[in-house]
């Protein structure tokens, strides 16, 4: 156990934990941020996932002491009901997804992927988006969630 | 509107008081949240009892309780529409309250797509009766006939003079709308009748409206709550330990490494049962690795996988049944001009769920246990938990709280038995969550299904006979309502005898009967299990049990036969049956896809790696009509199939909300291609050893269609069927008649992965 320091949300959290504990668990048991979710605990399927930096990162393989440091942002640090980010207002109109189990990865990963790259391809889209895994197979509303979420994130309406 | 929490106060009359739910309200969004709390007897809600189904509080918001639960599709929407319907208000004021023994009634719980078509029912029934009587309520208020009133947005009124009216809000106080319902049926049967009689269709507004589902925005919004996010005070976390391998028994159990760990606090033995439990997660999970666990060897149950179809033919059948017997098909195929025969095999599969099972029991000394789980029949659960506990079924409360898309029996109810275990062991709070090969190596799966089909053609074309053989291992290896100990993979791994099973056969068109021949015999044989307790292969209700596997092999065979025929796919179908709602979705799907009339396979077959084709399959279920359209690319170099473009023309009688029907058909179509390409749980002679997603591939996102039409047929006048499953079923045989279109090549083994179609295609080479 020690001490360590994040910044998730743009707030700062002080957690006594190992440091080598994946930071999936030190979200969910010592800061009750229940967003990032366990789905294979092997970095697979996504289910876990934050933003580290800006980047997409699998919370449920990245150690403790690799997260203090930097920027955490988790599903509900993207937008607010009164205020979704583009992302979330494009999946919310979509109506994406079934049970919604595996979404903090497909969310997350087209913020990092849109900021990124604003104008991605049918390609480029799917090869970002290559490592998630929904079992129950909403990909057709994902893909158009990330098309809508690129014009929202244009100022398109 | 503000969120409004139901008072603890509103449930302590009745039911001892217990619960503090939220629900979503209209523009504000909470997390739906369950506390436990102490209690003594919580019996399960009387449905004979109108305030069992719907409670109306001050501020005119109607509470409805069900027995359902949501899986992922969008039902808790759809009871909504349906109650505001019956009573003339906005969906915005109707909250619903889902499957929790303790305040809702017992509807059996999920299963077979009939949430809609079975469940709305009483919902249906008993808001026609609130609406009655308030309408009652109402003219005593008014002092007019209720005949003279109308109802719009939960404000009656006199017809033709609005400024005499009353809300419900304002009649809330008047009556305790505890007015005695007729009961008829019981769990998926469950209805109630009263005076109050439902609307006809005809007049809907709200119902067959795309509302937006409740849980979308909240979900996205990181506002929602799952079941892997309770916690509740003095919890301890806890995973488990399996056998090393099928039949494999306890010896020797060390956990000194596991003491050196940090928050680690005991392991849990129970004969063969292992579970570890530590103060938080991360020190469970490393203490589940550091105890070391000594086991016999295993049993050596199962066969070389290669030879796991010749096995099932070997085998002696346990059990065996004629489902069709129609004139003498055997001597008619016989004497058959021509005689066209066939063998399709489908796999074992897994439900691999999103998320592994995850719940928290908390078991008190005096009995008095409360689960939470998002298995699918929570009413189930309480009965089943009281028989491992030793206590009466009242002491049990069970709170269904979503957990990740269930599709049938995936092991969330066992890991709910391994929390009551642990908790019953260590008198503390247990959360449970299972490691991902936990769900893929020991979860229950989904049986392999082998089908022999034969027919026979008058030289004209026609088909005078078939004959269906199935030989499949059980569907309900470990019976699919999980209300008995013996029933859960944890309980028997103490010892308790696995006394659950049935016979569940995989038939001729499972549910509805697709075709019609003047010679028709169809049987259905169920081969034992390899092994009969607490096996990583036992069997049970994966989405459209069986469907999927018997319809491969029938509309495979259709196919078969439109080329021994020398017809259209589409016509051999509409040929052979008649029911005018098959031909319409036959129809609408060829009328989107732009479907040519011709044989297969395709004559002008492209000179380069990638060939084209399309097939079609017809699924029937439980009123549900189903017309797919696959159109795919077969590559010959590397025997990958891509599915271009699904076109799926779907009935289910009445639709409540096109959208959400809409795109669950879609997710449906997208996981039953993956089923269809990828997925085969493989194992050796003692384990399963697909348990990850990289031994178990799912489709990802660079193999998904490009596009996917999906043709809505309503029939407001035909009641709701089934939505859920239906439209996983005609998919592997949609997807493998394309790729006999493009190549002239059968594939009768799912999956189609690049191997066995490369294989396929070599093999045509050489025969020429």
């Amino acid at each position: 156990m020690s001490r360590a320091s994040l910044k998730i949300n743009g707030q700062t959290h002080e957690v006594d934990a190992d440091p080598l504990c994946p930071l999936l668990y030190v979200l969910r048991d010592n800061l009750s941020m229940n967003n990032p979710r366990f789905g294979c605990g092997l970095g697979q399927c996504g289910a876990c996932t934050v933003l580290m930096d800006g980047r997409a990162v699998r919370s449920c393989t990245l150690p403790l002491e690799r997260a203090t440091g930097h920027d955490i942002v988790t599903l509900e640090g993207l937008g607010t009901p009164d205020k979704p980010h583009p992302v979330q207002a494009a999946f919310i109109e979509e109506q994406t997804f079934q049970c919604g189990y595996c979404l903090n990865g497909w969310v997350l990963t087209t913020k990092a992927l849109l900021d990124k790259n604003p104008n991605p391809t049918d390609a480029e889209m799917r090869s970002a988006l290559e490592s998630l895994v929904c079992r129950c197979g909403s990909h057709m509303q994902i893909f158009a969630s990330v098309r809508r979420a690129a014009e929202l994130m244009k100022g398109g309406a | 509107m503000a969120p409004r929490s139901i008072s603890r106060r509103d449930f302590v009359k009745e039911t001892g008081g217990l619960v503090i739910g939220f629900s979503i309200a209209s523009s504000t969004i909470v997390p739906r949240l369950l506390a436990a709390d102490a209690l003594t007897s919580v019996a399960t809600p009387s449905p004979a009892r109108l305030d069992s189904w719907l409670r109306l509080d001050k501020s005119g918001t109607i509470r409805v309780f069900t027995g359902k639960p949501e899986i992922g599709m969008g039902v808790e929407t759809a009871f909504k529409q349906i109650v505001a319907e019956e009573l003339d208000m906005s969906p915005d004021h109707v909250e619903i309250i889902m499957a929790d023994t303790a305040l809702t009634t017992n509807q059996g719980g999920v299963g077979g797509s009939t949430s809609i078509m079975l469940g709305a029912k009483p919902l249906r029934n008993a808001a026609a009766n609130a609406r009655y009587l308030l309408t009652q309520l109402a003219s005593q208020r008014l002092g007019l006939p209720a005949d003279q009133l109308e109802i719009k947005n939960g404000i009656v009124s006199v017809r033709g003079d609005a400024s005499k009216s009353v809300s419900y809000a304002d009649l809330a106080g008047g009556s305790d709308l505890n007015d005695a319902l007729k009961v008829t049926g019981d769990g998926f049967s469950l209805d109630v009748e009263g005076p109050g009689k439902p609307k006809d269709p005809s007049q809907y507004t709200v119902v067959g409206k795309s509302l937006p589902r409740v849980d979308i925005a909240p979900k996205v919004l990181g506002k929602w709550q799952y079941v892997v996010d309770v916690r509740v005070p003095g919890m301890v976390h806890a995973r488990v330990i399996r056998p090393s391998g099928v039949g494999a028994t306890l010896v020797h159990v060390d956990d000194s490494a596991a003491k050196q760990i940090a928050g680690y606090q005991q392991t849990v033995v129970k004969g063969n049962f292992v579970g570890v439990v530590a103060q938080n997660e991360w020190a469970a999970i490393q203490a589940a690795k550091a105890v070391k666990v000594t086991w016999t060897p295993p049993k050596q149950s199962f066969p070389e996988q290669s030879d796991l179809y010749k096995h099932m033919r070997t085998v002696a059948p346990k059990a065996t049944k004629e489902t069709h017997k129609l004139g003498d098909a055997e001597t008619a195929i016989a004497g058959a001009a021509k005689k066209v025969e066939a063998s399709y095999e489908f796999p074992f599969q897994s439900h691999a769920t999103m998320g592994p099972g995850c719940a928290v029991a908390d078991v008190h000394t005096d009995g008095i246990t409360t689960v939470w789980s998002g298995g699918q029949k929570p009413h189930d659960l309480q009965k089943g938990f009281a028989e491992l506990l030793h206590v009466d079924r009242d002491k049990v409360r069970v709170i269904w709280v979503e957990d990740a898309g269930s599709y049938g029996r995936p092991g969330f109810e066992d890991t709910a038995a391994d929390a009551v275990i642990l908790s019953q062991a260590i008198g503390k709070p247990v959360r449970v969550q299972w490691m991902r090969d936990d769900m893929h190596a020991w979860g229950a799966k989904g049986p392999a299904v082998l089908c022999d089909m034969s027919a026979g053609l008058s030289a004209n074309g026609e088909v005078s006979a078939l004959k269906f053989t199935s030989i499949a291992f059980s569907g309900g290896d470990i019976m699919f309502r999980p209300d008995a100990a013996g029933n859960y993979l944890g309980a028997q791994l103490t010892g308790i005898p696995n006394t659950t099973g049935v016979d569940e056969f995989a038939q001729f068109g499972s549910n509805t009967p697709p075709y019609s021949f003047p010679n028709l015999h169809a049987v259905a044989h169920v081969v034992p299990a390899f092994y009969g307790v607490a096996s990583p292969l036992r069997t049970t209700h994966l989405r459209d049990p069986e469907g999927p596997a018997t319809s491969f092999a029938v509309e495979s065979f259709m196919d078969e036969l439109a080329v021994a025929a020398g017809i259209d796919p589409i016509e051999i179908r509409i040929r052979y049956i008649d029911e005018k709602r098959a031909h319409a979705v036959l129809k609408a799907a060829a009328e989107k896809a732009g479907w040519d009339s011709r044989t297969s396979p395709r004559k002008s077959a492209a000179s380069g790696d990638v060939a084209t084709g399309r097939g079609v399959a017809l699924g029937t279920r439980n009123g549900t009509y189903v017309g797919t359209i696959a159109e795919v690319e077969v590559n010959r170099k590397t025997g990958v199939v891509r599915v271009t473009r699904f076109i799926c023309a779907h009935d289910c009688g009445l639709i409540i909300n096109p959208e959400a029907v809409r795109t669950t058909i879609a997710a449906n179509l997208i996981q039953s291609m993956s089923r269809t390409l990828h997925e085969e749980v493989t194992f050796d002679r003692d384990n399963v050893t697909s348990v990850d997603w990289r031994s178990y591939p799912v489709s990802r996102a660079s193999e998904i269609p490009a596009q996917i039409d999906v043709v809505l047929i309503n029939h407001p006048e035909i009641p709701s069927s089934g939505a859920g499953e239906p439209s996983s079923r005609p998919t592997p045989a949609a997807i493998a008649n394309a790729v006999f279109d493009a190549t002239g090549v059968r594939i009768r083994r799912g999956p189609l992965t690049p191997v066995r179609v490369k294989a396929a295609l070599a093999a045509q080479e050489q025969h020429g």
